[in-house]
């Protein structure tokens, strides 16, 4: 297998204007940020989390809970491959009961991490309400799972690689698409 | 019909012979032994070429569990004796731990008839040393000597009691037999199952200290020594006991010692991963006592080997370590075990080796056989010095499948056992 | 990183990186514990079968919980060692077990090696809960989660080991496991109980309580077995106290946040006294909340898959 055909969707700007747009769009949404609360999935819905935070912030001049989550115990694919994921910690350190949680992650695909953290947060609490951030959603969904809030949709064939790099975690910003051929 | 063995390298210790010749048997006895002798054999004649082929006198084992009358589950005197066939063994001296116990004429009796029935070689009954193995009273020894029991022990067992230890020595003695020690102290000894170091420490295994098993034997050499007797000490396992051999033999008490192929070839390591067939009594030791044992070996102090074939079934083996009983089947591996530990690593002589399996066994407890003198029982063993064979369960002859040796590969095999003047085992396989 | 091995038989041998990837699992599934809805479905449909041949409240009810956190279905059977002599054998009862359908067999046997024999000859993977005076790994994971969360680390501490080092499978993993993350051990008790050429693990060894535990970081107390009394492997309870109990006094000869560990259940007044068990140096009831995280993470690893693959979808 090679990777080559690397091409890209968004850079850095491209991911600060996305973030932006969906900031004013959760607080449009929403009619303001009252009992709103941001939860990145690990790894880089963390970090995105973070900006959307930060971003609604300068609009509404309020700090809204942030909290992170790992749903390595509730994925559906155990057992189907001999490397285990290492299990980050989840951090939510405030309640979810009555909150309307926005879940953020950067790649929307066949719903089924979603489904996972759907099942981690109802552990968790019983939200108001849940709503779905993505930076990308590339389609092929194999769940009846659709975002509220999308960055950029990029169709895609079943084969290509998202590539997702945030500079927290990988130093630079981009989203780029790979071909895979086999 | 004559059986003509031509041009093997005929090693005879006993008469100090070491070269080709050609052996003639008729008759069941070796009937001329030189040069060429096999250049007169007639169409109706059998003749084994032994080219390249080492040819022994047949070998003895001292020390063997033929498991019947009681124990047929583990081995019978018909599936022990092959598989002593198969590991080029004309004799096999049988413990007296059955059930019953031979400890009287009837019991020596019974094995001899069975033997004459169902076995492939010869058979000697070694009687019990107390009634039952109890240690409490001595077993009818004169009786059971009249009738065929070759020596005594209460093997597999302790004779706690210095007292009895001492009034069967005088006795055993008296009927010209020798008595066979098994030497361990039973307190000691309590419930371990391996050797007592850094391996039952690891493996957390109940330990056998080396110390229970020199105790004893310093105790039967001091009573051997007082009373004037000969005593033989069984599977000597521990250097201690081969320094307190080597002592006493140098002072003169008639003492010997026998060293069983599983102590020269593994160390208490082979424990690791718990393998019961690794499970034997006495423990196997450490890497000292195997080197202290080749020592005894190559300065004389030991003179004989005995394999302790120990043979017992599957299911019995097949439990936890501290369950599982104790014992190696032995017969058909112990030759190739040692000429490994032996020949390859130079710690004897082919011709000694041959000697402590076959005229010194013999010497010892007064058997015929042990040499290839014209007129001698044709007893033989013909060995391919330079098989190599994988030791694995295929074709094994023994009902006791409790081997640590499976998947190694030995070199020099038995191909060709005749006793009696009969080919019992050609070309690793049993003639029926 | 992945748990390659089929059993977990023990701790000697196991490397330094799989010692850390078992503890760092363990921390989320801490989480889980303290959590409302103590359920996460990871591993919905497994069935893990507690097999204890030997009685152990304790160590059954956390393996148990550990399975039931994390959604899988957990059997107990408890046999008596007496029947295991007599009845059906260790492999006929796990073969059976196995032919029922059990992923996980969790075995406590009194014998050493059982699990070892056990798991030659199923299809299940054997986690060993404790066999004979071998090892007890999970014991050793969980004393050394405690340590790490308590001191921030395992490498450069020294940790002494108090008690009967000669029937404790506890002392064993906990030496094997100490010493590969990098801990000093030392290991004190009665002559009679400190086992032949223990010092070759690469520990040392100590008959006086007073200089084993000189600087110590950690102490583990050992459970003395009043059995072995009878045995003859020491003349009294009363003695034993008095020579080796660890009391407060004693403890002065240790670093000064000294952490006491304790496997339990204790013997108040013998191995250990009542003002140390119960003071705030000691993690006795912490050992007891990692013991079950440290068993989620073990049966998640080895029921262990999917994919790590971060960003890339």
């Amino acid at each position: 297998m090679n990777l080559p055909d690397k091409a890209q969707l968004m850079d850095s700007e491209g991911i600060r204007r996305a973030i932006t747009r969906i900031a004013h769009e959760i607080v449009e949404k929403n009619q303001g940020v009252e009992d709103l609360v941001l939860v990145g999935i690990r790894r880089r819905g963390v970090p995105l989390a973070q900006r959307l935070r930060e971003k609604i912030s300068d609009i509404e001049s309020l700090n809204i809970p942030l909290g992170s989550l790992d749903i390595t115990l509730y994925r559906d694919d155990l057992s189907t491959s001999h490397v285990q994921p290492i299990i980050h910690k989840t951090e939510v350190p405030f309640s979810i009961d009555g909150k309307i949680v926005v879940l953020v992650d950067d790649v929307l695909f066949t719903g089924r991490t979603v489904r996972a953290a759907l099942d981690a947060l109802m552990d968790m609490g019983r939200p108001q309400a849940i709503q779905l951030a993505v930076l990308v959603d590339r389609g092929h969904r194999e769940l009846p799972i659709r975002a509220d809030f999308v960055g950029k949709n990029v169709p895609t064939a079943k084969k290509e690689i998202i590539s997702v790099c945030v500079h927290e975690i990988d130093g630079d910003d981009s989203v780029s698409i790979q071909k895979l051929h086999l | 019909m004559a059986l003509y063995i031509k041009k093997g390298r005929v090693i005879d210790p006993a008469n100090e012979i070491d070269e080709i010749r050609d052996l003639k048997i008729d008759n069941g006895k070796i009937v001329a032994s030189g040069l060429a002798v096999a250049e007169e054999a007639t169409e109706v004649d059998e003749v084994i070429d032994c080219e390249g082929m080492l040819v022994i006198p047949g070998l003895i084992d001292l020390h063997c569990h033929l498991r019947e009358p009681g124990g047929e589950a583990k081995e019978t005197i018909a599936s022990g004796t092959r598989a002593a066939a198969r590991g080029g063994f004309t004799a096999v001296s049988a413990m007296a731990n059955t059930a019953p116990v031979c400890d009287s004429q009837s019991g020596v009796e019974f094995l001899l008839k069975r033997a004459a029935e169902t076995g492939i070689v010869r058979v000697y009954p070694i009687g019990a040393i107390t009634k039952g193995l109890k240690g409490q009273e001595l077993a009818e020894m004169a009786d059971m000597a009249t009738c065929g029991a070759i020596a005594f022990s209460d093997d597999g067992k302790t004779l706690s009691r210095s007292d009895l230890m001492r009034q069967a020595l005088q006795y055993a003695q008296m009927c010209q037999r020798l008595i066979i020690c098994h030497c361990e102290d039973d307190d000691l000894v309590h419930d371990g199952v391996m050797h007592e170091g850094y391996w039952s420490t690891i493996l957390g295994l109940k330990g056998i200290p080396a110390v229970a098993e020199d105790i004893i034997v310093a105790r039967d050499i001091q009573l051997a020594e007082d009373t004037g007797s000969a005593v033989h000490i069984a599977h000597v396992s521990t250097a201690g006991a081969v320094e307190l051999i080597r002592q006493a033999r140098a002072r003169g008490v008639n003492v010997t010692g026998e060293v069983c192929p599983h102590h020269l070839a593994l160390t208490d390591s082979a424990v690791e991963g718990y393998n019961s067939s690794t499970k034997v009594n006495p423990p196997l030791r450490t890497e000292k006592d195997r080197q202290a044992l080749k020592e005894g070996l190559r300065d004389g102090t030991l003179t004989i080997l005995a394999t302790d074939h120990a043979p017992h079934t599957t299911e019995e083996k097949a439990r936890e370590y501290a369950y599982a009983p104790f014992g190696i089947s032995g017969l058909e591996t112990a030759w190739p075990l040692y000429w490994r530990e032996l020949i390859e690593e130079k710690v004897m002589t082919i011709s000694e080796m041959v000697a402590s399996l076959t005229i010194h066994p013999a010497k010892r407890c007064n058997l015929p056989g042990g040499t290839l003198s014209v007129g001698a029982p044709a007893d033989i063993t013909v060995i391919d010095p330079n098989m190599e064979e994988n030791v694995s369960l295929e074709g094994w002859e023994s009902q006791g499948k409790n081997t640590p040796f499976l998947g190694w590969t030995l070199r020099s095999w038995p191909i060709c056992t005749i006793v009696n003047g009969q080919i019992v085992m050609k070309d690793r396989k049993i003639v029926d | 990183m992945s748990f390659q091995r089929k059993d977990l038989l023990g701790l000697r041998g196991m490397t330094a990186q799989e010692i850390s990837y078992i503890l760092d699992t363990a921390l989320p599934m801490k989480d889980v514990i303290q959590r409302d809805i103590k359920k996460v479905p990871t591993l919905r449909g497994k069935t893990v079968v507690c097999l204890f041949y030997e009685a152990s409240t304790r160590t059954r009810t956390s393996f148990e919980l550990a399975g039931k956190y994390m959604s899988a279905d957990t059997i107990n059977i408890s046999t008596s060692t007496s029947s295991v002599v007599k009845g059906e054998s260790l492999i006929d009862t796990g073969k059976t077990i196995d032919a029922m359908g059990a992923d996980i067999i969790v075995l406590r046997h009194g014998a050493s090696g059982a699990p070892a024999l056990l798991g030659k000859h199923v299809k299940a993977r054997i986690i060993n809960a404790g066999d004979g005076f071998h090892e007890h790994p999970t014991q050793g994971l969980l004393d050394m989660l405690t340590i790490r969360e308590r001191k921030g680390t395992l490498e450069g501490l020294t940790v002494t080991i108090l008690g009967d080092i000669l029937h404790s499978r506890v002392a064993r993993s906990n030496i094997w496991g100490l010493t590969t993350m990098g801990a000093k051990v030392r290991v004190c008790g009665p002559a009679t109980l400190l086992p032949p050429e223990i010092e070759a693990l690469g520990v040392e060894a100590f008959t006086s309580v007073e200089e084993a535990l000189e600087g110590a970081d950690v102490v583990n107390v050992l459970r003395m077995q009043l059995e072995r009394q009878q045995k003859g492997l020491f003349p009294s309870i009363r003695e034993y106290a008095r020579l080796f109990a660890l009391n407060k006094e004693r403890l002065k000869r240790c670093k000064s946040d000294v952490l006491v560990l304790h496997p339990g259940p204790m013997n108040r007044g013998v191995e250990i006294a009542n003002d140390v068990a119960d003071a705030d140096f000691s993690a006795i009831e912490e050992q007891v909340t990692n013991g079950v995280a440290v068993r989620m993470a073990i049966l998640y690893l080895m029921m262990g898959g999917g994919t790590a693959n971060g960003s890339v979808h």
